[in-house]
């Protein structure tokens, strides 16, 4: 086993990217991922990669597009008002069924908003990554350990169905250091990409990467058959973490950096003696429904925590259609829950529900 | 010894208030155990607030941001009067009393008053206020040994500064001997 190293989130995902066999990157600075692109600017010229800083976010996902389309494994990454400016070039990414992996270290918004950390763009990422009918697959790390592992599945996954995925963490998971165990060098899965345009040689008939159709039904029938490809991932791919739920009668449920804060409320929790356990999405498209679905057969409630004003709760409503109450707990614009806050509120649902 | 550390460490941007709080990081890596490190990144410069969470323990880590410290460290007045309140019951206090002059009124915390910055000036450790303070860290809670720590300074010191390593060990020792 390799040694353990302290990174920052932001060099971690990097890196991470780098053993993927990640060696194209195109970025646009802004707080707080710009680590991120500092740590390719230096790395990507001694391994006779691609670092390039783009003259705007729109241009930066475009070059991933281009590379993608090249068969090549490609990244860009931004942060939250960035990201929005991406969302043409990824609905692009979508309709011409592209593989890449997209950075989004949330911050702040609307607008501007602000540097500190956020989860805001829950809905923006499972629910409209750009204009269509369209997904990308979303993995959301809680540590620095799991960026490095996610960003390694968030390849294969996106090379497997071939489709842009995100890396939906936050500031403060960018920000931070932990110890990592990286993956060794030279050992990415290569996934084969025989509809890539990337040059052919007068052996084969030529590879069009396209997501332009001008005939209704045509374009009916694709979207409708890459529909069927998300059905198939929506069955397969969706991935939690259980914590304490198997007696739990409150389960709080928490992706990303705030599923840790969480998880030292349910510790505190557990001392008092309120039966309380965490889910925590791994894969927030596809969302986990059946985590959701089976822990509703024995819990009383749900409470479901975010830095934002409530943006996943809808989709573990619908997981759980109804059956038990779900509560909301939120602090947003770059204000972090503490443990004791969540505390407060399961303390509130279990008296209040008993 | 303190099984957990849920550190709070601020003070000015510019007293390597995030680099004491790597050496406690790096001092973490090499005994093997789970850490954390989060800075404050706020819109913040040289003369400004700054301060970070370190997390040490044998356990991983829950919540990396620190609300609820056991051990404070503050090498200025707007950080000791921010924090000293979050400190929880029993918690250790330790502030440069060179910059901050204060009567403390908790009573039911662990108090030690280091004047860091006068003795780095007089001892020739300009700047090395917060290595000082790190030194009464490790006394005070041995968070790790001083071997790990002169490990950690060597790590942690960059190569073109190779002879900084001996005075930064001085530092430390001033300190803990403070």
């Amino acid at each position: 086993m390799s040694e353990r190293v302290l990174m920052k989130g932001n060099e971690a995902l990097a890196e991470a990217a780098i053993r993927a066999g990640c060696h194209h990157f195109f970025g646009y600075p802004i707080t707080p991922q710009t680590e991120l692109a500092a740590y390719m600017a230096k790395r990507m010229p001694k391994i006779g990669g691609t670092y390039l800083q783009a003259e705007s976010e729109v241009a930066a996902i475009n070059m991933v597009q281009g590379a993608a389309a090249a068969g090549i494994r490609a990244m860009t990454s931004s942060s939250s008002p960035g990201i929005a400016l991406k969302l043409e070039g990824i609905s692009y990414m979508c309709g011409s069924d592209l593989p890449a992996v997209i950075i989004n270290v949330q911050r702040g918004g609307p607008g501007l908003g602000g540097i500190q950390p956020s989860q805001a763009d829950y809905n923006l990422a499972t629910k409209a990554p750009g204009h269509g009918d369209a997904h990308i697959l979303v993995l959301a790390p809680s540590s620095v350990q799991e960026m490095v592992d996610l960003v390694a599945k968030a390849f294969d996954l996106a090379d497997t169905y071939r489709m842009p995925a995100m890396i939906l963490a936050d500031g403060m998971l960018g920000q931070m250091m932990e110890p990592v165990v990286l993956p060794e060098e030279g050992h990415a899965r290569e996934i084969e990409k025989p509809w890539a345009a990337c040059g052919h040689h007068g052996q084969r008939k030529h590879n069009i990467v396209n997501s332009l159709y001008l005939q209704a039904s045509e374009l009916n029938e694709i979207v409708k058959k890459r529909f069927e490809r998300y059905a198939k991932i929506e069955e397969t791919e969706a991935l939690a973490e259980n914590y304490m739920t198997e007696d739990a009668e409150y389960i709080v449920t928490a992706f990303g950096a705030t599923a840790r804060i969480a998880k030292a409320a349910v510790r505190e929790a557990r001392k008092e003696g309120i039966k309380a356990g965490l889910i925590r999405p791994v894969t927030l498209w596809p969302f986990p429904k059946a985590d959701f679905v089976k822990a509703a057969e024995t819990a009383k409630a749900f409470l479901s925590v975010e830095m934002s004003m409530g943006e996943m709760v809808n989709d573990v409503r619908l997981a759980v259609e109804c059956k038990k109450p779900v509560y909301f707990y939120g602090e947003t614009g770059g204000v972090i829950p503490t443990p004791a806050q969540v505390l407060e509120q399961i303390r509130k649902i279990a008296g209040g529900a008993e | 010894m303190l099984k957990e550390i849920n550190a709070v460490l601020a003070g000015f941007g510019g007293q390597g208030i995030l680099f004491m709080g790597k050496m406690m990081a790096y001092s973490g890596l090499i005994d093997n155990r789970e850490l954390s490190w989060l800075p404050s990144y706020g819109p913040e410069m040289r003369g400004g607030t700054c301060n970070c969470s370190v997390c040490l323990s044998d356990e991983p880590v829950c919540s990396p941001l620190v609300t609820a410290p056991n051990v404070l460290v503050a090498m200025n007045r707007p950080s000791y009067d921010k924090f000293v309140n979050t400190l929880v019951p029993g918690g250790i206090l330790i502030y440069d009393s060179s910059l901050i002059d204060v009567e403390v009124e908790r009573k039911d915390i662990e108090v030690y008053a280091v004047p860091a910055t006068q003795l780095a000036d007089e001892k020739g450790y300009k700047g090395m206020a917060n290595i000082i303070l790190l030194g009464k860290l490790l006394k005070v809670t041995e968070f790790t040994t001083m071997d790990t720590m002169k490990k950690t300074i060597e790590k942690v010191v960059p190569a073109r500064k190779q002879h900084l390593i001996p005075k930064n060990v001085e530092a430390v020792e001033l300190g803990y001997n403070a």
